[in-house]
């Protein structure tokens, strides 16, 4: 314990008299030449020891949490304290307000008022399906959860399905239509639209475009093709920055047509990524993807566990979880596939796996390749290879012909036909798209959805093209008043998917319906409507539109407005809602002969001296700007970065080293003359000579939540360098901006050579010594206590969190925030470390900073039997129930953290500040109705999901059966993509936490201290080949 | 100097000491009187509501189980205020131009809910539910009182948290066989009228109670008091 030195240094605790906490790079040198470098460290200020660190870590809140450093007079100070002491008497006890009921006056015939009715609908992103089930309450949809029964999920959801509850709540959103900014109504949009329509049927629909993003909605791509035949020369385009024109292409290469590729990682033995992130949350398939990685994952599992090798050129959550990882260039990605496909004896040449030096012929790159050669091809049919939206086209058909030759085909992949119905070269398809309006061709383009003034290819200056008569109608369909909306005359409000009826193919084609919870809160369109009224069939409602889609699709009937549907179909219909999806609407797979004749990439500048590569990717957190109000994911810390309410410049620490910069230092790039300016964030394993951007933040026109936040690196990305530019020019600017992360805040101390918090062994040390996570630190025994011993005869409740499973995406933190109701507090408030989460996703790095392993630990409360919060709380505001939960008692709290000061596991939250927003009508009808809203002063944690006990506890004592295990589950459990946590009842010796807790792998983290947690880790396990693991061994010594 | 103040003055000082603490004492006995009286509680006070409901007519007079209109009071959190359509159900045939019901006729001619004022009103950080209640034998005017002799709808009791925990801590005080919860006349078991469950008689509540805590399978007391019984 050092916690004198820090007492010894009063400096270090004055505001105003230190640096920023930056990583020094000079102190993190001569620190890691030393012997007390951590082994696990938590951000790169940790491995470097700063002084920062330390205190912050000894510290509750990081500094300035609990200080009002606002510019408030000394006399507006006086007046508050003066009411507060006033007051403070009279709120212990107050009258209630006056409160009214207001039943129905024709109840609907399910609903019972107070129990929730849960429905099956679908999240569409990027086109893509993401199944759901969204609970409701009276209604409102109030919680999104994945949809148990569909394939695509099994349960778990991304944070994008997740978060866009909020979307629908968003009180920024568009609430009516508008001509030119001023609001018109309905009829008078569709009057305008028709008589546009007949002069176009004349002219064949010349004049006439629709730009979309991405559809796969088989319903609407029905509509655009019925509209396309009757006006034959108009023309439907599609766009989305994140689009995947590459995936395409590449199968077009290597098959002669394009393919949607399905990946089946429970079949997979040996998994090569070639810069693929496939355990990112956008990534097409990811929450089934997550799971079937993580139960191969699993050293006790029934099948061998898998081995994850990944070339990457950022770093994501995909390299981390990896045995082994070599960070690359994005565009040396296509050189390595070549000379994989060849060693695999594929038919390709050219491609070498390292270009000098180090990594020559003979060199660790290429012993690393031989290595993998042999793995892949040890592991025939049941070897995976999987690369990203962004890699070129020649990779993508490398790649598939590497499956080919690895009998991958029918075993860990099928192919089938493409899941987008919308042009699926959205590239050429835009830039058509601009050619027409230059060239005067265009009299009316109606945009649904998307943002293209934001996100197009600069090049095309989407924006310029808007202002004037270029286009002399354009009409937009969105949900904000955003960039595009602001330069087209017609706006017309989108609904939300929880609003409207559509469908969408999920990512295996399966079809589901989206049906929606709840009436437009504010007299929306969805993009069925907007093409009714083009085609002049106004007389349809949302509904009947998809309906009638699908009675002709299957019946072949077509039905009038307000027509009846058979009984036979109006069952199987009622079947599809009910179970989310269409029974077997998925596309049969593919046989497909591979070709192997693949033409190099186009060759590009290569990296100089003084320039870097620059990597363009979706941001994980706001995708492609489109969530950018979104709160909640706002403040989701990026699952590497940790960075929240921004993007960065993210560079690796050689690099920056290289340029003598520094986290927080502007820099500007230029490539080409285009110019964006953003904050250096350095990330441990980052690879060297690049830097990545995610777009999608700077929005100009987001709303409230979104405006200002971050940088604006669309400027950079024209329609012939997307994702990746070479030849880009990095200069420091001299100022700094502070990024607000909340990596290393809530850090906790581990000293040298003890406790490890993340354990972690290798599969060969695992079937060696199977306890060796739990001997890494000494539990005391029972007894050796001051207080009495509870024994918890009837229910004790317990979590077990597999750190192997465990993937970093989030999907906790936010399925966490929506059932609990926890506040955003915005980035201001994260900088001083008041952010909200109930749990929090803590990164562990090991190894060398340029290319470390790391581990993802969720740490929600660890409802300790021997609570250290409970002993100090003078009010009794936190409590020990019988079925040993730390109970918080809200309304008892009175604010003096002792509790927080006491936790050693920091997962106590404060209001510091009143961040509810009580006054929004809109939010009031989103909370979860059985969980309390905190306001000031107020301590708040992790409950276990409390309200869910509860409710499951007095149903089963209704019916007088017991609780089925696996039946109650807690919010973050029922968000985990990957099944990684696991909640129940620990004296019911047969339930799966029981057992997990029971297994060899299973340690509490700080149970050292006695506080007996009951949520417990199971220590990871990679499986590393034997053959490298000794050559990255003996490097190390 | 001439004396400032006169010795009766110590007289004062001595009645000072002793009616700080009375004062103290008084003080706070009036505060915990003031904040248990009606005007905080609302206890037994009438309010306006959109049509003078009476319970004494509907429950008392006419017989209505509490479950014709409170539908969802054994299956979920809240008894349930019935809509509109239920009133309409007897009111389009009887007493259809009542001048006293325009408002529930305006309210299904129109499609507006009527709005009544709560009458029990628990704190919104207080998590009530009434199935389980319900379902362990409580029955409904041990809360709410003689319903049907209220010809408008009074809150019987405090619902501060002291009247919740005297029943939390010693439920066998209350209940009664559910059988019996939605019968409005039952009265606890005496020597004169004893209460038969499964074949045996019990002449006293508390023997009652114990049997029934048993039978309904209730939670221990320190179960239920548990401050997430109620809180979270």
């Amino acid at each position: 314990m050092d916690s004198e030195t820090t007492m010894s240094k009063p400096e270090a605790v004055c505001p105003g008299k230190q640096d920023d906490p930056k990583v020094k790079l000079v102190q993190l040198q001569e620190h890691l030449a030393g012997d007390d470098a951590p082994e696990y460290w938590r951000s790169l200020e940790e491995l470097a020891g700063s002084a920062e660190f330390r205190e912050s870590m000894h510290r509750e809140f990081p500094k300035g949490a609990s200080e009002w450093l606002d510019d408030v007079s000394r006399r507006g100070f006086m007046k508050l304290m003066g009411a507060s002491v006033a007051l403070a008497g009279l709120t212990a006890c107050t009258k209630q307000p006056t409160e009214y009921i207001v039943p129905y006056v024709r109840q609907p015939e399910e609903l019972i008022p107070g129990r929730p009715l849960y429905f099956a609908s679908a999240m569409t992103l990027g086109g893509y399906a993401n199944p759901v089930l969204v609970e409701a309450h009276e209604y409102r949809p109030t919680h999104i959860e994945g949809n148990p029964d569909h394939p695509a999920s099994l349960g778990g959801v991304n944070i994008f399905a997740q978060a866009s509850l909020l979307d629908m709540y968003d009180p920024d959103r568009a609430q009516y239509i508008t001509y030119l900014g001023q609001q018109r109504s309905w009829s008078a949009f569709t009057t305008e639209i028709r008589g546009l329509m007949n002069a176009q049927k004349a002219l064949k629909g010349a004049g006439l475009r629709i730009l979309t993003q991405t559809i796969s909605s088989p319903t609407l791509a029905a509509q655009i093709k019925a509209l396309l035949e009757q006006m034959p020369e108009a023309k439907w385009h599609a766009w989305e920055p994140g689009n995947r024109d590459n995936v395409y292409a590449g199968a077009q290469m290597a098959f002669g047509q394009p393919v949607e590729t399905q990946y089946h990682f429970d079949k997979a033995d040996v998994i090569l990524s070639l810069d693929g992130d496939f355990l990112s949350a956008d990534f097409p398939g990811f929450t089934r993807y997550a799971r079937d990685f993580a139960k191969r994952r699993n050293p006790d599992g029934e099948a061998k566990m898998n081995r994850l090798y990944v070339m990457e050129s950022g770093a994501t959550p995909t390299g981390m979880k990896a045995d082994h990882r070599l960070p690359v260039l994005a565009s040396q990605v296509e050189g390595y596939a070549r000379a994989l496909a060849a060693a695999l004896g594929v038919g390709v040449s050219g491609g070498s796996f390292g270009e000098n030096g180090k990594n020559g012929e003979n060199g660790e790159n290429a012993k690393w390749a031989s290595a993998l050669v042999a793995d892949l091809k040890a592991a025939h049919g049941a070897a995976v290879v999987v690369t990203g939206d962004h890699q070129p086209a020649a990779v993508h058909a490398l790649v598939h012909a590497i499956n080919g030759a690895l009998g991958a085909v029918g075993s860990t992949i099928t192919y089938t036909d493409p899941v987008p119905a919308s042009p699926l070269n959205q590239t050429g398809s835009i830039y058509e798209l601009s050619r027409d309006i230059k060239d005067g061709k265009v009299d009316a383009l109606f945009i649904l959805g998307g943002n293209p003034v934001f996100d197009a290819p600069s090049n095309m200056d989407f924006a310029g093209m808007f202002k004037g008569d270029r286009v002399p109608l354009r009409v937009y369909l969105g949900s904000h008043s955003n960039e595009t909306a602001v330069l087209c005359q017609w706006h017309v409000n989108e609904s939300h998917f929880l609003e409207a009826w559509s469908d969408a193919r999920a990512y295996d084609g399966t079809v589901s319906v989206v049906q929606p919870l709840i009436e437009p809160l504010y007299e929306s369109r969805s993009p069925h409507e907007m093409l009714a009224v083009l085609m002049g069939q106004a007389g349809f409602t949302g509904p009947e539109i998809v309906k009638f889609h699908w009675l002709k699709e299957k019946t072949g009937k077509v039905a009038a407005p307000g027509d009846a549907v058979p009984a036979d179909f109006e069952a199987t219909w009622r079947k599809s809602l009910h179970d989310g999806m269409m029974a077997g609407s998925a596309p049969a797979p593919k046989v497909l002969a591979v070709k192997t004749a693949i033409a190099a990439s186009a060759e590009q500048v290569a990296v100089g001296a003084d320039t870097v590569e620059v990597n363009l990717r979706r941001d994980p957190c706001v995708y492609d700007g489109r969530f950018s109000n979104n709160g909640w994911l706002q403040e989701l810390p990026s699952p590497m970065t940790k960075l929240t309410w921004d993007n960065a410049v993210v560079m690796g620490p050689a690099l920056a080293k290289q340029l003598g910069i520094e986290t927080n230092d502007v820099v500007s790039i230029e490539a080409d003359g285009r110019y964006a300016t953003g904050a250096v964030w350095v990330q441990a394993g980052h690879s060297d000579k690049s830097v990545t951007l995610n777009f999608g933040y700077g929005r100009e026109r987001a709303g409230r939540t979104g405006t200002g936040a971050g940088f604006n690196v669309f400027p950079l990305r024209t329609h012939d360098a997307q994702w990746t530019i070479r030849g880009a020019k990095l200069v420091k600017k001299g100022d700094t901006f502070k990024l607000a992360t909340t990596q290393g805040q809530q850090s906790i101390e581990t000293p040298v050579g003890t406790r490890p918090l993340a354990r972690e062994g290798t599969l060969a040390e695992y079937k060696q010594n199977p306890k060796f996570a739990g001997e890494m630190a000494e539990a005391p025994s029972r007894d050796n206590t001051l207080y009495a011993n509870v024994e918890y005869k009837d229910r004790s409740w317990g979590m077990a969190i597999d750190l192997g499973a465990c993937i970093g995406c989030n999907g906790c933190v936010v399925a966490c925030q929506s059932e609990n109701n926890i506040a955003v507090v915005g980035k201001d408030q994260v900088l001083r470390g008041r952010y909200m989460h109930w749990i929090r996703v803590d990164t562990y790095y090991q190894g060398d900073r340029n290319n470390p392993k790391a581990m993802y630990q969720p740490v929600p409360c660890m409802q300790c039997e021997n609570a250290p919060c409970e002993q100090v709380c003078p009010v009794g505001a936190t409590a020990h129930s019988t079925e040993g939960l730390n109970d918080m008692v809200y309304n008892r709290c009175v604010g003096t953290r002792y509790c927080s000061n006491n936790c050693p596991y920091k997962v106590r939250r404060f209001n510091f500040l009143r961040f509810q927003d009580l006054d929004t009508p809109q939010f009031k009808l989103m909370r979860n109705p059985n969980v309390t809203v905190r306001t000031r002063g107020v301590m708040e944690k992790c409950t276990y999901c409390v309200q869910r006990i509860n409710q499951a506890r007095m149903e089963s004592e209704k019916a007088d059966t017991p609780i089925v295990d696996g039946t109650l589950k807690t919010a973050c459990q029922q968000g985990c993509p990957a099944d990684a946590i696991v909640f129940g009842d620990i004296n019911d010796k047969n339930s799966r936490v029981a057992k997990l807790k029971a297994n060899e792998r299973n340690y509490g983290m700080l149970a050292d201290l006695n506080t007996r947690p009951r949520t417990t880790y199971l220590a990871a396990v990679r499986n590393p080949n034997p053959e490298l693991e000794s050559n990255e061994q003996a490097e190390r010594s | 100097m001439a004396q400032i103040f006169p010795s009766s003055a110590n007289n004062y000082a001595k009645a000072t000491i002793l009616a700080i603490p009375v004062l103290a004492i008084g003080l706070f006995a009036g505060y915990y009187v003031f904040m248990t009286s009606p005007y905080i509680t609302n206890q037994k006070i009438a309010r306006s509501q959109p049509v003078p409901f009476s319970h004494k007519h509907h429950v008392g007079g006419l017989g209505i189980d509490c479950r014709y209109c409170h539908t969802s009071v054994e299956v979920s959190s809240t008894a349930g205020i019935p809509p509109t359509k239920t009133c309409m159900n007897c009111h389009s045939q009887i007493w259809t131009n009542a001048a006293l019901l325009e408002p529930v006729r305006y309210s299904y001619r129109s499609g507006t809910s009527l709005q009544w004022e709560k009458v029990n009103d628990l704190p919104d950080f207080v998590y009530f539910n009434h199935s389980i209640h319900v379902n362990k034998g409580v029955g409904c005017n041990t809360c709410h009182g003689k319903v049907e002799g209220m010809a408008l709808m009074l809150q019987q009791n405090s619902l501060q948290m002291e009247w919740c925990l005297e029943c939390h801590r010693a439920p066998e005080k209350n209940l009664r066989p559910r059988e019996e919860v939605f019968n409005s006349a039952y009265e606890q078991p005496t020597e004169a009228k004893p209460v038969t469950v499964d074949g045996k008689e019990y002449t006293d509540q508390i023997a009652l109670g114990t049997a029934l805590v048993h039978k309904y399978k209730l939670r221990s007391v320190r179960d239920i008091t548990s401050c997430s019984t109620c809180h979270r």
